[in-house]
């Protein structure tokens, strides 16, 4: 524990000028992140004008939830962005980690693994809308042919219709936008799970193919139980970021209101449509729904502070 | 023999190996020559036609449907010149010949015997323009830079900027608002991408070594569930606090100035900052500090020639991540600049939204990408370390 730490002799010296360091880090903290998170909250229970609490927008005869009615109306006329949320962490997140995993595994056996490496990686370097630009192109589609998108060359080539990949039907084009994402985030996960792999102890690999395990059960026996907590991280930290999910999404699934998550949709609902209470109520359940995670990082970090 | 054995069983993984590379770098290929080729032959055929012999595979659905009877010339049936100019005006599209060929001939017999495949026949079309010379496929460069020129300029006509636009007394309606200052161009949003990010790295780099030097080496009252505070702070969405900063600054008239991003990106970067330069910090070897007070340094001494020097390597891929961030972002950009101050994504997105064509589109892309990648390809490491380190952020 901290008290039982004998604190270095610097430590002592001059405690109040800790402030002068930390006031411009706090300031900017205080405007930037704390004081509008309550203030969201805040709006999120106001009708849109603001001029009073949100049990003024409800209707006679329907559905009210009074100071939440806001949340009343992002579940009821918004249900389609949590069910794309759901199938955006639902896909993306299991296969971009077993993806890095496989991939990590693999070229761990061969000699050019950092540049194979490199190659995964290299998509996490630019921005969503250079990949949904690059991605646009892939799944370009033409009612006749000839088909500039790959995607659709290969189907016509095999004499399958091409299909409208992002503009076709709303299921379609969250598919495509998900295969977009695992291309960018499977660098990511590949990286933190190779450098966890080479971290298992080589000795207790050895001694478990002397035992005479295959391949598969050493795998599946000794190195996954290893690096089970990497494993964990990269799955939480992959549910928030597909949580927040936004570029993609507003760059490739333009005009499609089927397509929609949780962060396009509060940005449409506050900077086109004027929707500040809608808007915030969203915002609200997004860091609901990341707030178990937040929870986890925190216990994670007090665990360690104990160990040092 | 054994070394021979041991290559063998290792081809199969060889093979998955590249086959993936190549699933994830095709993509980002066909952009690049995309980017590279005119217009015209970007709606004309896919990418990967830079590679192949075009005029072959044309000649090769002629002869195999049409050859018998029209002639390798293709004049041989009277009355139907198939080289002539206007005949082929006629067919400006393939579904035009499709519809044609399914129609019987005057005397009753089916026009083909076997259909083409859509392929083939916008093939045999192109052959034959080539072969009357109608196409100005045949004057058009296979590859050219003027998209790069284009789209840095900000220019979305059928033409290219140098030719339409540069010089000309009399320059197309389309030239309007094009120029190397232009604000619809990628030249100007690529400075303002760097007007962004560069101090939106620096300021909360500078403020987390401030506070992460406080929370290592201060002893002060709070210091411990202070930082759990800013553990906490680090998943907050950025989406949680996009409305009330907009209404404060539309307020305070801070909309749309590079001050408002700065700072909003600083707010953003801190928490996660802090707590790397502080995990960094307080790990620094204790002697150091220890011998420095005993010398007589003060803190401040101690922060600028111990801890800033010392946590270079930290503070580096921190940059490098803060960087790449700002850099890439839209969602900021889209609220607190948009059109008056167009970064980079934000003019790549209106340029989707004015569907100006593949061409320009991945000039543009491309553009944004290259410092990125140049980022990538000379600090492997630090940028590694940097993203993987600051991948639950904002």
């Amino acid at each position: 524990m901290a008290d039982e730490y004998q604190p270095p002799a610097i430590m002592k010296l001059a405690g109040r000028q800790a402030w002068y360091y930390l006031l411009p880090a706090i300031f900017v903290l205080l405007i930037y992140v704390v004081y509008p998170s309550v203030r969201t909250l805040y709006l999120s229970l106001r009708t849109d004008d603001l001029t009073a609490w949100a049990t003024a927008a409800c209707v006679e005869g329907q559905p009210c939830w009074g100071i939440l009615q806001n949340y009343q109306k992002a579940f009821t006329e918004a249900t389609v962005v949590f069910r794309n949320n759901a199938m955006w962490i639902a896909l993306m997140v299991p296969f971009v980690t077993a993806a890095g995993l496989g991939i990590a595994v693999l070229v761990d056996r061969v000699s050019y693994e950092s540049l194979a490496k490199a190659v995964i990686f290299l998509p996490m370097a630019i921005s969503f809308v250079g990949a949904s630009v690059i991605w646009g192109l892939v799944y370009h589609w033409r009612s006749e042919p000839p088909q500039i998108g790959l995607l659709n060359a290969i189907l016509n080539g095999v004499g399958v219709q091409p299909v409208p990949w992002t503009t076709g039907g709303a299921i379609t084009a969250t598919l495509a936008m998900i295969v977009v994402g695992i291309w960018m985030w499977t660098g990511f996960s590949m990286t933190i799970l190779s450098a966890a792999l080479k971290g298992v102890p080589q000795e207790l690999i050895e001694s478990a193919r002397v035992a005479g395990a295959t391949e598969f059960q050493i795998f599946w026996q000794v190195t996954v139980p290893i690096i089970l907590p990497t494993i964990v991280v990269v799955l939480t930290t992959m549910t928030i970021n597909v949580l927040k999910i936004f570029d993609i999404v507003f760059v490739l699934g333009k005009g499609q209101p089927g397509t929609q998550v949780i962060a396009t949709r509060m940005y449409i609902e506050q900077f086109n449509q004027n929707n500040t209470g809608l808007s915030s109520a969203l915002a609200i359940l997004l860091i609901l729904a990341v707030l178990p995670i937040g929870w986890v990082n925190v216990r994670r970090f007090r665990e360690q502070e104990k160990i040092r | 023999m054994n070394g021979l054995r041991k290559f063998l069983s290792k081809v199969p993984l060889h093979l998955v190996i590249i086959g993936l590379c190549l699933i994830w770098i095709v993509p980002t290929l066909g952009t690049f020559v995309t980017s590279l080729r005119p217009r015209q032959r970007v709606l004309q055929s896919g990418w990967w036609t830079v590679i192949l012999p075009k005029q072959d595979e044309g000649e090769a659905a002629y002869t195999e449907y049409c050859a018998e009877c029209h002639g390798s010339g293709g004049q041989a049936v009277d009355g139907v010149d198939l080289t002539s100019p206007d005949l082929l005006g006629e067919f400006s599209r393939s579904v035009q010949l499709q519809i044609l060929l399914q129609d019987e001939l005057p005397d009753g017999r089916p026009h083909v015997e076997t259909m083409p495949s859509s392929q083939e026949l916008v093939d045999t079309l192109e052959y034959l323009r080539q072969e009357a010379g109608v196409v100005e496929g045949e004057e058009l460069p296979r590859l050219t830079i003027q998209n790069y020129v284009d789209t840095l300029v900000g220019y979305v006509g059928r033409g290219h900027w140098v030719d339409e636009c540069r010089g000309v007394d009399d320059p197309a309606p389309g030239c309007s608002g094009t120029g190397w200052f232009s604000r619809d161009g990628m030249a100007r949003a690529f400075v303002n991408s760097l007007i962004v990010s560069i101090p939106a790295t620096i300021l909360p780099l500078l403020f987390a070594a401030f506070a992460g030097y406080a929370f290592s080496w201060f002893d002060f009252p709070g210091r411990q569930w202070m930082f759990v505070v800013l553990v906490g702070l680090q998943i907050v969405p950025l989406q949680m606090t996009l409305i009330p900063i907009f209404r404060i600054y539309a307020s305070l008239g801070l909309t749309g100035s590079f001050l408002g991003v700065w700072l909003f990106h600083t707010g953003f970067g801190l928490p996660y900052a802090i707590y790397l330069t502080r995990n960094f910090m307080s790990a620094l070897p204790r002697d150091l500090f220890e011998s420095a007070y005993l010398d007589g340094a003060s803190h401040w001494t101690a922060f600028w020639r111990l801890a800033i020097p010392l946590s270079v390597p930290a503070l580096a891929s921190l940059g490098i991540f803060q960087f790449l961030w700002v850099w890439n972002d839209l969602l900021v950009a889209l609220v607190f600049l948009g059109s008056g101050h167009p970064v980079l994504t934000w003019q790549i997105n209106n340029l989707v939204g004015r569907f100006t064509g593949q061409h320009l589109l991945a000039a543009a892309a491309f553009v944004s990408m290259v410092l990125p990648m140049i980022v990538f390809f000379s600090m492997q490491r630090f940028f590694v370390r940097g993203l993987m380190a600051g991948a639950v952020k904002g």
